[in-house]
Protein backbone atom coordinates (compact mmCIF):
# COMPACT_ATOMS: atom_id res chain seq x y z
CA UNK A 1 0.00 0.00 0.00
CA UNK A 2 2.47 2.09 1.23
CA UNK A 3 4.83 1.43 -1.83
CA UNK A 4 1.73 2.15 -3.96
CA UNK A 5 1.32 5.75 -3.05
CA UNK A 6 4.51 6.21 -3.64
CA UNK A 7 4.49 5.61 -7.21
CA UNK A 8 1.70 7.82 -7.66
CA UNK A 9 3.49 10.37 -6.34
CA UNK A 10 6.47 10.00 -8.46
CA UNK A 11 4.53 10.15 -11.76
CA UNK A 12 2.20 13.14 -10.58
CA UNK A 13 5.46 14.99 -9.83
CA UNK A 14 7.46 13.77 -13.41
CA UNK A 15 4.96 16.44 -14.69
CA UNK A 16 7.30 19.20 -12.66
CA UNK A 17 10.26 18.26 -15.05
CA UNK A 18 9.11 20.13 -18.30
CA UNK A 19 8.37 23.21 -15.73
CA UNK A 20 12.08 22.76 -14.24
CA UNK A 21 13.48 21.91 -17.56
CA UNK A 22 12.06 25.48 -18.82
CA UNK A 23 13.76 27.24 -15.46
CA UNK A 24 17.21 25.76 -16.11
CA UNK A 25 16.57 26.93 -20.07
CA UNK A 26 15.75 30.47 -19.17
CA UNK A 27 18.86 30.68 -17.06
CA UNK A 28 21.20 29.25 -19.16
CA UNK A 29 19.90 31.39 -21.96
CA UNK A 30 20.39 34.59 -19.75
CA UNK A 31 23.84 33.14 -18.80
CA UNK A 32 24.44 33.29 -22.35
CA UNK A 33 22.89 36.51 -23.47
CA UNK A 34 25.14 37.99 -21.26
CA UNK A 35 28.18 37.66 -22.66
CA UNK A 36 26.93 39.16 -25.97
CA UNK A 37 24.59 41.69 -25.00
CA UNK A 38 23.59 44.07 -22.01
CA UNK A 39 23.13 42.56 -19.24
CA UNK A 40 20.22 41.08 -18.55
CA UNK A 41 18.26 42.16 -15.65
CA UNK A 42 17.87 39.92 -12.38
CA UNK A 43 14.08 41.36 -12.08
CA UNK A 44 13.37 39.73 -14.99
CA UNK A 45 15.23 36.13 -14.25
CA UNK A 46 13.27 36.28 -10.67
CA UNK A 47 9.79 37.07 -12.41
CA UNK A 48 10.52 34.66 -15.06
CA UNK A 49 10.80 31.94 -12.23
CA UNK A 50 7.99 33.19 -9.72
CA UNK A 51 6.15 33.19 -12.64
CA UNK A 52 6.55 29.55 -13.79
CA UNK A 53 6.48 28.61 -10.39
CA UNK A 54 2.98 30.06 -10.09
CA UNK A 55 1.87 27.59 -13.41
CA UNK A 56 3.64 24.80 -11.41
CA UNK A 57 1.54 24.99 -8.13
CA UNK A 58 -1.83 24.96 -9.38
CA UNK A 59 -1.23 22.19 -11.51
CA UNK A 60 0.43 19.76 -9.39
CA UNK A 61 0.96 20.24 -5.39
CA UNK A 62 -1.06 20.30 -2.42
CA UNK A 63 -2.89 23.38 -3.57
CA UNK A 64 -3.68 21.67 -7.10
CA UNK A 65 -4.84 18.77 -5.55
CA UNK A 66 -7.22 20.41 -2.94
CA UNK A 67 -8.62 22.27 -5.94
CA UNK A 68 -10.04 18.95 -7.30
CA UNK A 69 -12.86 18.86 -4.65
CA UNK A 70 -12.88 22.43 -3.29
CA UNK A 71 -13.87 25.54 -5.18
CA UNK A 72 -11.95 28.09 -3.43
CA UNK A 73 -8.74 26.62 -3.67
CA UNK A 74 -10.08 26.20 -7.19
CA UNK A 75 -10.04 30.02 -7.44
CA UNK A 76 -6.61 30.03 -6.01
CA UNK A 77 -5.41 28.15 -8.77
CA UNK A 78 -7.85 30.24 -11.05
CA UNK A 79 -5.89 33.08 -10.31
CA UNK A 80 -2.22 31.68 -10.25
CA UNK A 81 -2.56 30.05 -13.44
CA UNK A 82 -4.38 32.77 -15.61
CA UNK A 83 -3.73 35.42 -14.13
CA UNK A 84 -0.35 35.87 -11.74
CA UNK A 85 1.62 33.07 -13.51
CA UNK A 86 0.93 34.96 -17.10
CA UNK A 87 1.75 37.98 -15.64
CA UNK A 88 5.21 37.45 -14.24
CA UNK A 89 6.08 35.75 -17.45
CA UNK A 90 5.32 38.35 -19.97
CA UNK A 91 6.97 40.91 -17.75
CA UNK A 92 10.11 38.53 -18.09
CA UNK A 93 10.30 38.87 -21.89
CA UNK A 94 10.36 35.51 -22.57
CA UNK A 95 9.78 36.25 -26.46
CA UNK A 96 13.31 39.03 -26.47
CA UNK A 97 15.44 36.40 -24.58
CA UNK A 98 14.60 33.51 -27.15
CA UNK A 99 15.52 35.79 -29.79
CA UNK A 100 18.30 36.60 -28.94
CA UNK A 101 19.48 33.34 -28.07
CA UNK A 102 18.73 31.15 -31.43
CA UNK A 103 20.53 31.86 -34.48
CA UNK A 104 19.25 34.39 -36.68
CA UNK A 105 18.39 32.65 -39.30
CA UNK A 106 15.46 31.01 -36.71
CA UNK A 107 14.99 34.56 -34.93
CA UNK A 108 13.94 35.73 -38.84
CA UNK A 109 11.41 32.83 -39.43
CA UNK A 110 10.32 33.32 -35.35
CA UNK A 111 9.68 36.69 -36.28
CA UNK A 112 8.25 36.16 -39.04
CA UNK A 113 5.50 34.16 -37.12
CA UNK A 114 4.67 36.49 -34.78
CA UNK A 115 4.21 39.21 -37.72
CA UNK A 116 1.36 37.16 -39.64
CA UNK A 117 -2.39 37.73 -39.66
CA UNK A 118 -3.20 34.77 -36.76
CA UNK A 119 -1.07 36.86 -34.61
CA UNK A 120 -2.22 39.75 -35.44
CA UNK A 121 -6.10 38.93 -34.84
CA UNK A 122 -6.12 36.39 -31.69
CA UNK A 123 -3.17 39.26 -29.94
CA UNK A 124 -5.39 41.89 -30.57
CA UNK A 125 -6.70 43.33 -27.07
CA UNK A 126 -10.08 42.90 -28.15
CA UNK A 127 -10.33 39.63 -29.43
CA UNK A 128 -7.83 38.65 -26.48
CA UNK A 129 -10.28 39.87 -23.99
CA UNK A 130 -13.18 38.07 -25.08
CA UNK A 131 -11.32 34.41 -25.78
CA UNK A 132 -10.27 34.98 -22.22
CA UNK A 133 -13.70 35.50 -20.71
CA UNK A 134 -15.44 33.79 -22.98
CA UNK A 135 -13.62 30.85 -21.71
CA UNK A 136 -14.34 32.27 -18.19
CA UNK A 137 -17.88 32.13 -19.01
CA UNK A 138 -18.15 29.03 -20.22
CA UNK A 139 -16.07 27.23 -17.52
CA UNK A 140 -18.20 28.68 -14.54
CA UNK A 141 -21.69 29.30 -16.28
CA UNK A 142 -22.42 26.02 -17.91
CA UNK A 143 -21.65 22.57 -16.53
CA UNK A 144 -18.56 22.35 -18.22
CA UNK A 145 -16.92 22.81 -14.59
CA UNK A 146 -18.77 19.86 -13.52
CA UNK A 147 -17.62 18.08 -16.05
CA UNK A 148 -14.09 19.25 -16.14
CA UNK A 149 -13.50 16.99 -12.68
CA UNK A 150 -14.37 13.82 -14.77
CA UNK A 151 -12.34 14.10 -17.42
CA UNK A 152 -8.80 14.39 -17.70
CA UNK A 153 -8.01 15.07 -21.22
CA UNK A 154 -10.97 18.05 -20.67
CA UNK A 155 -9.25 19.32 -17.49
CA UNK A 156 -5.81 19.67 -18.96
CA UNK A 157 -7.26 21.45 -22.04
CA UNK A 158 -9.04 23.75 -19.93
CA UNK A 159 -6.08 24.68 -17.67
CA UNK A 160 -3.88 25.21 -20.97
CA UNK A 161 -6.61 27.52 -22.23
CA UNK A 162 -6.75 29.42 -18.89
CA UNK A 163 -2.91 29.99 -19.05
CA UNK A 164 -2.58 31.05 -22.33
CA UNK A 165 -5.68 33.42 -22.49
CA UNK A 166 -4.11 35.29 -19.76
CA UNK A 167 -1.12 35.22 -21.73
CA UNK A 168 -2.73 36.57 -24.79
CA UNK A 169 -4.57 39.17 -23.05
CA UNK A 170 -1.60 40.32 -20.67
CA UNK A 171 0.46 40.82 -23.76
CA UNK A 172 -1.92 42.62 -25.88
CA UNK A 173 -1.83 45.24 -22.84
CA UNK A 174 1.40 45.69 -21.56
CA UNK A 175 4.46 45.08 -23.77
CA UNK A 176 8.03 43.93 -22.83
CA UNK A 177 8.67 41.87 -25.66
CA UNK A 178 8.77 42.96 -29.09
CA UNK A 179 4.72 43.79 -30.57
CA UNK A 180 4.85 43.69 -34.16
CA UNK A 181 0.94 44.76 -34.01
CA UNK A 182 0.66 47.76 -31.29
CA UNK A 183 -2.77 49.18 -30.70
CA UNK A 184 -3.06 52.76 -29.26
CA UNK A 185 -3.04 53.00 -25.17
CA UNK A 186 -6.79 54.18 -25.57
CA UNK A 187 -8.01 50.74 -27.57
CA UNK A 188 -6.38 49.10 -24.77
CA UNK A 189 -7.40 51.07 -21.25
CA UNK A 190 -11.19 50.90 -22.51
CA UNK A 191 -10.95 47.07 -23.56
CA UNK A 192 -8.55 46.70 -20.15
CA UNK A 193 -11.56 48.72 -17.96
CA UNK A 194 -14.32 46.34 -19.73
CA UNK A 195 -12.39 42.59 -19.38
CA UNK A 196 -11.96 44.03 -15.56
CA UNK A 197 -15.85 44.67 -15.50
CA UNK A 198 -16.38 41.77 -16.98
CA UNK A 199 -14.16 39.50 -14.60
CA UNK A 200 -15.91 41.49 -11.49
CA UNK A 201 -19.32 40.77 -13.01
CA UNK A 202 -18.73 36.90 -13.30
CA UNK A 203 -17.40 36.49 -9.79
CA UNK A 204 -20.57 38.55 -8.20
CA UNK A 205 -22.52 36.13 -10.97
CA UNK A 206 -20.79 32.74 -9.21
CA UNK A 207 -21.66 34.42 -6.37
CA UNK A 208 -25.07 34.24 -6.77
CA UNK A 209 -25.10 31.68 -9.09
CA UNK A 210 -22.77 28.28 -7.68
CA UNK A 211 -21.47 26.22 -10.44
CA UNK A 212 -23.15 22.54 -11.05
CA UNK A 213 -21.77 20.23 -7.78
CA UNK A 214 -19.94 23.45 -5.54
CA UNK A 215 -21.61 23.94 -1.87
CA UNK A 216 -23.26 27.86 -1.88
CA UNK A 217 -20.81 28.78 0.89
CA UNK A 218 -17.88 27.76 -1.23
CA UNK A 219 -19.03 29.15 -4.47
CA UNK A 220 -19.40 32.52 -2.13
CA UNK A 221 -16.22 32.35 -0.68
CA UNK A 222 -14.94 31.16 -4.29
CA UNK A 223 -16.17 34.42 -6.09
CA UNK A 224 -14.89 36.53 -3.12
CA UNK A 225 -11.31 35.37 -4.04
CA UNK A 226 -11.86 35.75 -7.53
CA UNK A 227 -13.34 39.16 -7.24
CA UNK A 228 -10.36 40.59 -4.82
CA UNK A 229 -7.56 38.62 -6.25
CA UNK A 230 -8.75 39.36 -9.31
CA UNK A 231 -8.36 43.25 -8.57
CA UNK A 232 -4.88 42.47 -7.20
CA UNK A 233 -3.50 41.52 -10.51
CA UNK A 234 -5.73 43.79 -12.79
CA UNK A 235 -4.54 46.95 -10.65
CA UNK A 236 -0.86 45.98 -11.21
CA UNK A 237 -1.22 45.53 -15.11
CA UNK A 238 -3.30 49.04 -15.01
CA UNK A 239 -0.15 50.50 -13.04
CA UNK A 240 2.22 48.59 -15.39
CA UNK A 241 0.04 50.06 -18.66
CA UNK A 242 -0.31 53.89 -17.41
CA UNK A 243 3.61 53.94 -16.51
CA UNK A 244 4.43 52.62 -20.34
CA UNK A 245 2.03 55.40 -21.25
CA UNK A 246 3.98 58.32 -19.02
CA UNK A 247 7.04 56.83 -20.36
CA UNK A 248 5.93 57.26 -24.04
CA UNK A 249 7.70 60.48 -25.66
CA UNK A 250 3.99 61.15 -27.03
CA UNK A 251 3.38 62.15 -23.01
CA UNK A 252 6.69 63.88 -22.52
CA UNK A 253 5.98 66.14 -25.50
CA UNK A 254 2.33 66.94 -24.85
CA UNK A 255 2.99 70.21 -24.70
CA UNK A 256 4.48 70.50 -28.35
CA UNK A 257 1.53 69.62 -29.52
CA UNK A 258 -0.81 71.55 -27.40
CA UNK A 259 -2.70 68.33 -26.81
CA UNK A 260 -3.08 64.71 -25.02
CA UNK A 261 -2.21 61.82 -28.10
CA UNK A 262 -3.24 58.91 -26.77
CA UNK A 263 -1.19 57.00 -29.04
CA UNK B 1 1.42 79.19 -26.13
CA UNK B 2 -2.07 79.35 -25.54
CA UNK B 3 -3.30 75.67 -26.14
CA UNK B 4 -0.14 74.23 -24.33
CA UNK B 5 -1.97 76.51 -20.52
CA UNK B 6 -5.06 75.48 -21.73
CA UNK B 7 -4.23 71.71 -21.89
CA UNK B 8 -2.03 72.07 -18.45
CA UNK B 9 -5.51 73.44 -17.01
CA UNK B 10 -7.51 70.55 -18.73
CA UNK B 11 -5.28 67.62 -16.84
CA UNK B 12 -5.39 69.10 -13.65
CA UNK B 13 -9.16 69.43 -13.90
CA UNK B 14 -9.62 65.90 -15.13
CA UNK B 15 -6.94 64.48 -12.61
CA UNK B 16 -8.82 65.55 -10.13
CA UNK B 17 -12.04 64.84 -10.91
CA UNK B 18 -10.66 61.27 -12.06
CA UNK B 19 -8.55 60.47 -8.15
CA UNK B 20 -11.69 62.12 -6.50
CA UNK B 21 -14.22 59.26 -8.28
CA UNK B 22 -11.15 56.88 -7.25
CA UNK B 23 -11.31 57.84 -4.09
CA UNK B 24 -15.22 57.47 -3.40
CA UNK B 25 -15.23 54.26 -4.85
CA UNK B 26 -11.98 53.39 -2.35
CA UNK B 27 -13.80 54.46 0.90
CA UNK B 28 -16.74 52.86 -0.18
CA UNK B 29 -14.83 49.74 -0.79
CA UNK B 30 -12.82 49.57 2.74
CA UNK B 31 -15.47 51.35 5.17
CA UNK B 32 -18.56 50.66 4.24
CA UNK B 33 -17.89 47.29 2.42
CA UNK B 34 -14.74 45.57 4.69
CA UNK B 35 -15.09 47.50 7.79
CA UNK B 36 -18.23 48.66 9.24
CA UNK B 37 -19.77 45.48 6.53
CA UNK B 38 -22.96 47.90 6.24
CA UNK B 39 -23.18 47.34 2.39
CA UNK B 40 -23.79 43.44 0.94
CA UNK B 41 -21.06 42.69 -1.18
CA UNK B 42 -24.44 41.11 -3.93
CA UNK B 43 -27.74 41.63 -2.48
CA UNK B 44 -29.44 38.71 -4.18
CA UNK B 45 -32.42 41.53 -5.70
CA UNK B 46 -29.71 42.71 -7.85
CA UNK B 47 -31.01 43.17 -11.24
CA UNK B 48 -29.03 42.13 -13.99
CA UNK B 49 -28.26 46.06 -15.28
CA UNK B 50 -27.32 46.88 -11.14
CA UNK B 51 -24.43 44.20 -11.94
CA UNK B 52 -23.33 45.52 -14.91
CA UNK B 53 -23.53 49.30 -13.90
CA UNK B 54 -21.39 47.98 -10.46
CA UNK B 55 -18.74 46.15 -12.31
CA UNK B 56 -17.97 49.40 -14.79
CA UNK B 57 -18.00 51.02 -12.46
CA UNK B 58 -15.88 49.44 -10.21
CA UNK B 59 -13.40 48.68 -13.17
CA UNK B 60 -13.25 52.32 -13.75
CA UNK B 61 -12.44 53.70 -10.47
CA UNK B 62 -9.61 51.46 -10.39
CA UNK B 63 -8.38 52.95 -13.46
CA UNK B 64 -9.01 56.77 -12.73
CA UNK B 65 -7.07 56.01 -9.46
CA UNK B 66 -3.90 55.16 -11.03
CA UNK B 67 -4.34 56.99 -13.67
CA UNK B 68 -5.19 60.29 -12.17
CA UNK B 69 -1.57 59.94 -10.28
CA UNK B 70 0.38 59.26 -13.14
CA UNK B 71 -1.42 62.78 -14.74
CA UNK B 72 -0.41 64.33 -11.37
CA UNK B 73 3.34 62.71 -11.98
CA UNK B 74 3.19 64.29 -15.75
CA UNK B 75 2.29 67.43 -14.59
CA UNK B 76 4.62 67.78 -11.74
CA UNK B 77 7.61 66.35 -14.59
CA UNK B 78 5.97 69.81 -16.35
CA UNK B 79 6.25 72.44 -13.12
CA UNK B 80 2.33 72.79 -13.64
CA UNK B 81 1.03 71.10 -10.90
CA UNK B 82 -1.59 73.69 -9.81
CA UNK B 83 -2.85 72.27 -6.35
CA UNK B 84 -5.95 75.08 -5.79
CA UNK B 85 -7.18 73.82 -8.83
CA UNK B 86 -6.60 70.08 -8.76
CA UNK B 87 -7.62 69.98 -5.01
CA UNK B 88 -11.32 71.74 -6.36
CA UNK B 89 -12.19 69.15 -8.95
CA UNK B 90 -10.90 66.32 -6.98
CA UNK B 91 -13.50 67.29 -4.43
CA UNK B 92 -16.10 68.07 -7.65
CA UNK B 93 -15.74 64.61 -8.36
CA UNK B 94 -15.58 62.93 -5.15
CA UNK B 95 -19.18 64.80 -4.63
CA UNK B 96 -20.33 63.99 -8.29
CA UNK B 97 -19.49 60.05 -7.91
CA UNK B 98 -21.14 60.12 -4.47
CA UNK B 99 -24.28 61.53 -5.68
CA UNK B 100 -24.28 58.68 -8.50
CA UNK B 101 -23.92 56.25 -5.79
CA UNK B 102 -26.79 57.17 -3.67
CA UNK B 103 -29.05 58.09 -6.10
CA UNK B 104 -28.57 55.75 -9.07
CA UNK B 105 -26.71 52.74 -7.64
CA UNK B 106 -28.28 53.19 -4.54
CA UNK B 107 -31.85 54.06 -5.71
CA UNK B 108 -32.58 53.77 -9.43
CA UNK B 109 -30.54 50.39 -9.59
CA UNK B 110 -31.55 49.17 -6.22
CA UNK B 111 -27.79 47.48 -6.15
CA UNK B 112 -27.34 47.41 -2.73
CA UNK B 113 -28.66 49.68 0.63
CA UNK B 114 -26.22 52.06 3.26
CA UNK B 115 -27.18 49.68 5.38
CA UNK B 116 -29.80 46.74 6.61
CA UNK B 117 -32.52 46.55 9.11
CA UNK B 118 -32.79 50.28 9.99
CA UNK B 119 -34.75 53.26 8.67
CA UNK B 120 -32.62 53.93 5.87
CA UNK B 121 -34.28 57.35 4.61
CA UNK B 122 -31.99 58.97 7.24
CA UNK B 123 -29.19 57.37 5.98
CA UNK B 124 -29.84 58.18 2.62
CA UNK B 125 -30.37 61.82 3.18
CA UNK B 126 -27.16 62.32 4.60
CA UNK B 127 -25.18 60.08 2.03
CA UNK B 128 -26.85 62.73 -0.38
CA UNK B 129 -26.28 65.70 1.38
CA UNK B 130 -22.44 65.10 1.99
CA UNK B 131 -22.64 64.55 -1.86
CA UNK B 132 -24.05 67.81 -2.34
CA UNK B 133 -22.11 69.96 0.10
CA UNK B 134 -18.75 68.29 -1.64
CA UNK B 135 -20.07 69.33 -4.85
CA UNK B 136 -20.85 72.97 -4.11
CA UNK B 137 -17.57 73.18 -1.84
CA UNK B 138 -15.26 71.69 -5.35
CA UNK B 139 -17.48 74.04 -7.20
CA UNK B 140 -16.86 77.55 -4.86
CA UNK B 141 -12.97 76.44 -5.05
CA UNK B 142 -12.71 75.78 -8.98
CA UNK B 143 -14.50 79.34 -8.88
CA UNK B 144 -12.07 80.89 -6.95
CA UNK B 145 -9.16 79.73 -8.36
CA UNK B 146 -9.85 80.38 -11.92
CA UNK B 147 -10.84 84.27 -10.84
CA UNK B 148 -7.09 84.28 -9.51
CA UNK B 149 -5.51 82.92 -12.51
CA UNK B 150 -7.84 85.38 -14.44
CA UNK B 151 -6.68 88.16 -12.41
CA UNK B 152 -3.12 87.57 -12.96
CA UNK B 153 -2.98 87.36 -16.24
CA UNK B 154 -4.44 91.27 -16.12
CA UNK B 155 -1.67 92.07 -14.05
CA UNK B 156 0.51 90.40 -16.72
Amino acid sequence: MHNHDHSILNITYLWAMPFLLLIILYVFAVYQSDKKYRKWPIYRTFSFIIGVICVLISIIGPIAEQAHTNFIFHMYTHILLGMLGPLLIVISAPITLLLRSISIGNARRLSKILKNQYIKFVSHPIIAALINLGGLWLLYATSLYHEMHASVLLAVVIHTHIFIAGYLLTTAIIYFDPTPHRTSFKMRSVVFILYMAGHSILSKWIYANPPNGVANIEAEIGALTMYYGGDIVDVIIVIILCYQFYTSATVRNTLKYGKYRFN
Amino acid sequence: MRTAKRTLEALNFWSGILFGLGAVAFIDETIFHQILHWHHFYDKSTTSIGLISDGLFHAFSWFATVASLFMVADLRRKNSWNKKRWFGSYILGAGLFQLYDGIIQHKILNLHQIRYNVEIFYYDLVWNLIAAVMIIIGLVILQSEKQKSELKVCEE
